[in-house]
């Protein structure tokens, strides 16, 4: 097909009568046409530019507001965590700053990184928040790999409602489930009641406010995201190898051990970092179930914060979490899913 | 591959589905408990429920959390579908990686470093522009930020699996790239976008962590509310609207995902039709 001026499909045939006649006329289409090609040739520019940069129109808007947002952010919270704490609004010094004689001046603290070695709730609250989420990890798994692996091997109708009875806590309010939990543990809620009643103990049961309260709440609100993709694995897993690890004299729990753990490696991996990632970070959780001893991360974080208000410290403690702890997890990620796409 | 489950399996099962609803149950039992003691049985009584609609501090958080939620929604779905068509569709550009990044970074960064780190960015950004001052404005920029990485994900695998033919077919017959995707590929990820906007606006009606970081004095999300309530200890107006949330929230999900069920049933009987 003959493609018209600048790829666009008009051509600048000259508009024809009614205006051919007389001078007026003439000068009239004259001018239409001068019209008629300046708009042709916008166009015409307009698609050839969209054609070639048209894509940026799509891409710029989630990358520019990602850029700004979120990853700049953390440019300026490695720049305040190298700042000094001050009086003013907002609490901290600038770092880079003008002297009399025009000359820009970087003032770097270090002092708040030092810090966080040389007062141990950072270092303690750190392995604290790696020792709990890991156990908590370990818990969803053992009740997570069953209850998956119940839900894989129940009928198609039974799958999908059990799927859904999984999933639909987890559009629950994260924060009211907690609460919700906090009515059934608490000194005077409904175990310790139904125990008492029971008599099996005659004083309340101290549950809230301790290390197994935390547990149970980072495994009542995790547990879906454990299951979710040990099913999506378990589900897909071909069911003659078991059946010829059968034939071939392997006891069913030794062909557990040699095919089905080994096939649904990638779902207990995907579980647990979705388990694990979001443990670790808590803070909901150790602040309304957690005791006075449960620091986590995140709660020392929020007590720098809006406790002391000491905002470079609490950068610093951000940035060292992010380096320590997220650093390893996301490059961890990138190679395993390098490995699965191999 | 239906086989019975052994008992064992069953049990855990149900003792696991028993961890996730019990206590929502007995929450929303008790919500209808006429005593404010909260472990004493005092009768059926709707009071707490009656006392919430003349809550003005929890009424306004709501309302203020809806709106954030139904703007924080809207633009993270379309900023997110953008990215997924970047990511999908384009497949060469430069900064794709750090696109890649950005999308999955905040799936694996703790709520509150990112809280912390956006609150610093707008404390900094007020310094300088003398703008945006800490309340509506930041809450929805902070929210848009990690439900467009949501959206994207969501969206993203869909658009993968999407059929081309029809769009390129629809560009063969002079249908303009914009035009043919808008009339071919949209409809079907239409059920994605549907329900990465309900995504986005649980997680942002849920979120505490972030919004209390980037809220300024007057702007208390209904979140942030609950949150100060339930420290102080039990009120049992939080029971009865937790469980109405969580009904609100469970009825729509399940409605929600009953329409997307049927809709994509639909669409796959009549792909078939097409085929015969």
């Amino acid at each position: 097909m003959q493609r018209g001026y600048a790829g666009v499909d008009e051509t600048l045939a000259l508009p024809t009568p009614p205006y051919a006649c007389t001078r007026r006329g003439r000068r009239f289409r004259l001018f239409f046409w001068c019209t008629h090609a300046t708009i042709v040739a916008m166009k015409g520019a307009a698609t050839l530019w969209m054609k070639r940069h048209g894509k940026w129109v799509i891409i710029l808007p989630p990358l520019l507001y990602l850029l700004v947002f979120f990853l700049i952010p953390f440019g300026f919270a490695l720049k305040i965590s190298l700042a000094d704490t001050a009086v003013h609004v907002p609490p901290f010094t600038d770092i880079v700053s003008m002297s009399p004689d025009w000359h820009v001046q970087l003032t770097l603290n270090p002092g708040n990184f030092k810090y966080l070695f040389t007062d141990e709730v950072y270092g303690l609250s750190y392995l604290y928040s790696i020792k709990t989420a890991f156990f908590s990890t370990l818990i969803c798994l053992a009740l997570g790999y069953p209850m998956a692996y119940a839900i894989a091997r129940s009928s198609k109708t039974a799958q999908n409602i059990l799927l859904l009875v999984i999933i639909l806590p987890f559009w629950t309010s994260f924060l009211l489930r907690v609460y919700a939990l906090e009515g059934i543990i608490r000194e005077t809620g409904l175990l310790n009641s139904a125990l008492l009643w029971l008599g099996v103990i005659h004083h309340p049961l101290q549950i809230m406010r301790t290390t197994f309260a935390v547990y149970l709440g980072i495994i009542y609100s995790y547990l879906p995201f454990m299951v979710l993709p040990l099913f999506a694995t378990l589900e897909k897993l071909d069911h003659s190898l078991l059946e010829a690890a059968a034939d071939l004299g392997s006891a069913p729990w030794r062909a557990f051990v040699d095919v089905t753990l080994p096939l649904s490696m990638p779902g207990i991996i995907a579980g647990s970092m979705l388990v694990f990632i979001p443990a670790i970070g808590e803070f909901v959780i150790p602040t309304l179930l957690g005791g006075p001893d449960n620091l986590m991360i995140g709660r020392v974080l929020w007590d720098e914060f809006f406790g002391n208000r000491d905002w470079p410290v609490a950068s610093a403690v951000a940035i060292a979490f992010l380096v320590l702890l997220v650093g390893p997890i996301a490059l961890y990620q990138h190679y395993s899913t390098k490995q699965l796409e191999a | 591959m239906p086989d019975r489950a052994s008992p064992l399996l069953m049990t855990i099962l149900c003792l696991g589905i028993g961890i996730l609803y019990v206590p929502i149950l007995v929450l929303i039992a008790y919500s209808f408990n006429a005593s404010s003691l909260v472990s004493v049985w005092g009768g059926f009584s709707t009071h707490w429920y009656v006392q919430l609609v003349h809550n003005d501090q929890i009424l306004d958080a709501a309302w203020l959390s809806l709106q954030i939620g139904v703007v924080v929604s809207t633009v993270a779905v379309i900023l997110g579908t953008l990215a997924a068509i970047s990511l999908v569709r384009f497949k060469l550009f430069r900064g794709r990686l750090l696109l890649t990044g950005m999308v999955n970074a905040p799936l694996v960064m703790p709520e509150i470093i990112t809280g912390i780190t956006q609150l610093l960015l707008f404390v900094s950004m007020l310094h300088l522009f003398g703008w945006p001052h800490r309340g509506f404005v930041t809450i929805v920029i902070a929210h848009v930020a990690f439900c467009t990485a949501y959206v994207t994900i969501t969206v993203q695998s869909r658009l993968q699996s999407a059929d081309r033919s029809l769009e390129e077919a629809a560009m063969d017959l002079g249908s303009g790239p914009v035009r043919a995707f808008i009339d071919t590929t949209l409809p079907g990820i239409a059920p994605a976008l549907a329900s990465s906007w309900l995504l986005s606006f649980t997680l942002s009606l849920d979120d505490l962590v972030i919004s209390s970081f980037v809220s300024g004095p007057g702007a208390s999300t209904l979140p942030m509310v609950i949150f100060s309530k339930v420290k102080l200890g039990v009120s049992p107006d939080v029971n009865a609207l937790a469980s109405l949330i969580i009904c609100l929230v469970g009825a729509c999900v399940l409605v929600a995902g009953y329409v997307m069920r049927r809709s994509e049933r639909r669409r796959v009987i009549d792909a078939q039709m097409a085929q015969h």
